[in-house]
C-alpha cells in the first residue's frame, strides 16, 4: 500500500467504500480479504454486509447503531496489520469451455474491428491468459476475472442491453466474465459458455471462488450443445 | 399448511420479507420491500415482527380467499380494498374469517401496496430469507423467485383477535406529488463529476422511464457525464445513482446488482426510496444533496417516530 491508501469514501448513508490501490493484483486482493475478515469480527452487530472487489471493499452498516467516524476508524484499524507474508494462497485452476463465434458473441466482430484485429486473434488472445477471480457479484455467481490482454480491452456499451443470455462470455475494459443467468448488461459479448456458473441447490453453489485461476478453451457449436449449452441462447439472438 | 388462497394473482405480487443479507460475497442481492416504510407499518398494524413476510402488490388486481380466521392490513399505495364486497379502509387491520374474500382493486395513487397477515406469511427461507427476487430465481413461496399465481396458498397461522389498529391519517405518506423531491448523500465517484455537471444534475427535473423495475429506476432528462474514463467494478449500495455513458441516471434499488462499473454520484437517502417505490413511469422527480450527518439525524428521528407513534385502536370489527 502506498501512503495514498487505503482511501475511504462515503458511498451512501449506510455505506462506505475503501480503495486499496489503483490497480488490481494478487497483493491487493490479499489485503482486501484480510481487511474483510478483520472487519467481520471487529464490527459484528452494526455490520450488514461486505462487498469485496478488484481494488475496493464496500462496507454496509446500520447507521442506527454506529456512524461513519466509527466505521472509518474500524476500517483503518482492520487494514493496518496486513503483512506481505499473509499472502499468497494460490487458488485452484479451473478450465471453462467457450463457443466463440459471431452467432454466440454479437459484439465479437465490432470488438475485433475496433481493436484492429481479426476475430480469430481476439479469440486466441482471450484464451491466452490465466485469469484471477477478483470478485463475485453483480448477480449470483457472476465472477469478475482479470485482466484481459490490453489489445482486446473494450469499453462498456453506451447503453446496456436489457437482456444478455445465460452463459454469455463478455469483456468490459480489462475484465472478463461469464453471465451466470439471463440479465441486463453492458459488456461486450464474444461467446457462450455451457458451464452452470451458479446453482443454489448444489454445494458449492459455484464452480469458482475468489482467488481461483480460470482459463478459457474454445469449443465448437456441437460441443457447446453437447456440454449442455442452451440452444435458446443461440436462437434468441441478442442485438 | 392452510392460509390465504390466491384466487387472482394481480399484476405482479411478490412475497417479501425484510430481505436477504450477508450473501453479497456470492453475488446475491437483498430483495425486500421497495417501500420499506409501508411494509413496516403493515406489519405493525398486524402486531407482527418488523421483518415478517408480507405481499408486495404492484398496481393491484389481487383476490385472496381466507381458509382461516385471521387479521390483515393493507398499506402503501391508495388502492380500493374489499372484504366480501364490502369496502374497507387501508392503513388499518381487519378481521378476516375462513371463507372471506379479500379483493384489491387498482391503485388510484402510488403503485405498490403491502398486505400483511397476522403472524406473517410462512414462506420457506432460502439463504436466510423469503424475499422474492425474480431476476435471481430465488425466494418466494417455492424458493424459485416466481411471483404469485392463482391457486397458490400463502401459509399462515390462525389468529383470534378483535383488536383493530389503524395509523392516524396524518402519519400516512403523501402520494402522487407533482414533483417528488429526492434527497441524495454524495459519495463514490462524486469528485469526478465537475461542479457544473453536479449542479446540472441537482437543478434538473427527471422523469421515470418505462424501463424501471425493482432492480433499478431509469430516469430520462438532462444527460450528466463524469470526467472519468472507465473504472473497475465495485460494490454498490442501495440507492446508488449511476451514470452509464449516455448520461441518463439509473437509481439502483432492492434487486440491484451487487457490483457494477458505472460512475456514481452518490446514493438516494434510504427513507426516500419509499417515495420512489410509489412512482409510476412518467412521474417527475428532482434531487437535493444532503450531508451524511443530516441523513443520519433524519433517520434517527424517523425511527423514534415510528416506534413512538400510537396506533388508534377500535374494538368494532370491519368498518
Amino acid at each position: 500500500m502506498t501512503p495514498d491508501y487505503p482511501r475511504i469514501e462515503i458511498a451512501g448513508e449506510n455505506s462506505s467504500i475503501v480503495y486499496f490501490s489503483d490497480r488490481p493484483c494478487s497483493t491487493t486482493s490479499s489485503i482486501i480479504s484480510h481487511t474483510l475478515n478483520n472487519l467481520k469480527t471487529a464490527l459484528a452487530d452494526p455490520l450488514i454486509d461486505l462487498v469485496p472487489s478488484y481494488t475496493s471493499l464496500l462496507v454496509i452498516y446500520n447507521p442506527l447503531l454506529t456512524d461513519q467516524q466509527q466505521i472509518h476508524k474500524a476500517i483503518r484499524h482492520a487494514a493496518a496489520d496486513w503483512q506481505p507474508d499473509t499472502e499468497i494462497q494460490t487458488g485452484r485452476r479451473i478450465q471453462l469451455p467457450v463457443y466463440y463465434s459471431v452467432e454466440s458473441g454479437p459484439d465479437l466482430q465490432s470488438l475485433a474491428q475496433n481493436a484492429g484485429l481479426s476475430m480469430d486473434e481476439v479469440i486466441a488472445l482471450h484464451q491466452q491468459t490465466e485469469y484471477l477471480v477478483y470478485a463475485i457479484g453483480f448477480a449470483p455467481g457472476f465472477a469478475y476475472l482479470g485482466e484481459v490482454d490490453s489489445r482486446i480491452a473494450a469499453p462498456r456499451l453506451a447503453t446496456p442491453r436489457h437482456k444478455v443470455p445465460r452463459g454469455a462470455v463478455a469483456i468490459a475494459d480489462r475484465q472478463t466474465a461469464v453471465y451466470p443467468a439471463q440479465s441486463p448488461g453492458g459488456w461486450n459479448l464474444i461467446g457462450l459458455c455451457p458451464t452452470v456458473m451458479f446453482d443454489p441447490t448444489q454445494q458449492p453453489t459455484m464452480p469458482v471462488r475468489v482467488g481461483d485461476r480460470v482459463c478459457f478453451s474454445g469449443i465448437d457449436r456441437e460441443q457447446f450443445l453437447q456440454l449442455g449449452g442452451s440452444a435458446t441462447a443461440l436462437a434468441d439472438k441478442v442485438r | 399448511m392452510s392460509g390465504l388462497k390466491v384466487i387472482q394473482s394481480g399484476v405482479h405480487s411478490l412475497v417479501q420479507d425484510a430481505g436477504r443479507y450477508g450473501f453479497h460475497n456470492i453475488g446475491l442481492t437483498t430483495g425486500g420491500p421497495l417501500d420499506h416504510s409501508s411494509f413496516r407499518w403493515a406489519n405493525r398494524l398486524c402486531e407482527n415482527e418488523d421483518s415478517a413476510a408480507c405481499l408486495e402488490i404492484l398496481v393491484g388486481g389481487l383476490v385472496l380467499e381466507s381458509q382461516i380466521d385471521t387479521q390483515i392490513a393493507v398499506t402503501g399505495a391508495e388502492i380500493p380494498l374489499k372484504i366480501n364486497d364490502r369496502a374497507v379502509s387501508g392503513w388499518r387491520s381487519h378481521r378476516v374469517l375462513a371463507g372471506d374474500r379479500i379483493k384489491l382493486g387498482y391503485a388510484t395513487a402510488g403503485c405498490r401496496a403491502y398486505l400483511s397477515v397476522a403472524g406473517g406469511i410462512k414462506a420457506p427461507l432460502v439463504f436466510g430469507s423469503a424475499a422474492t427476487v425474480v431476476r435471481e430465481g430465488l425466494g418466494g413461496l417455492y424458493q424459485n423467485g416466481k411471483p404469485l399465481s392463482s391457486g397458490d396458498i400463502l401459509p399462515c397461522i390462525p389468529c383470534n383477535t378483535d383488536k383493530n389498529l389503524s395509523l392516524p391519517q396524518h402519519q400516512r405518506p403523501t402520494l402522487d406529488a407533482a414533483i417528488t423531491q429526492i434527497r441524495v448523500v454524495l459519495g463514490f465517484q462524486h469528485a469526478s463529476f465537475t461542479q457544473s455537471q453536479t449542479q446540472l444534475f441537482f437543478s434538473s427535473e427527471y422523469s421515470l422511464s418505462e424501463n424501471s423495475n425493482r432492480m433499478g429506476y431509469r430516469l430520462s432528462g438532462v444527460a450528466v457525464k463524469p470526467s472519468l474514463k472507465g473504472m473497475l467494478s465495485e460494490g454498490i449500495c442501495l440507492g446508488a445513482i449511476q451514470f452509464p455513458a449516455d448520461g441518463q441516471p439509473i437509481i439502483l434499488l432492492c434487486d440491484r446488482q451487487t457490483i457494477g462499473g458505472y460512475p456514481k454520484i452518490g446514493s438516494v437517502f434510504s427513507l426516500d426510496i419509499a417515495k420512489l417505490a410509489q412512482l409510476m413511469p412518467g412521474r417527475k422527480l428532482r434531487f437535493e444533496a444532503i450531508s451524511i450527518e443530516q441523513a443520519h439525524s433524519a433517520l434517527k428521528l424517523h425511527e423514534q417516530q415510528f416506534l413512538s407513534t400510537p396506533l388508534d385502536i377500535d374494538a368494532q370489527s370491519q368498518v
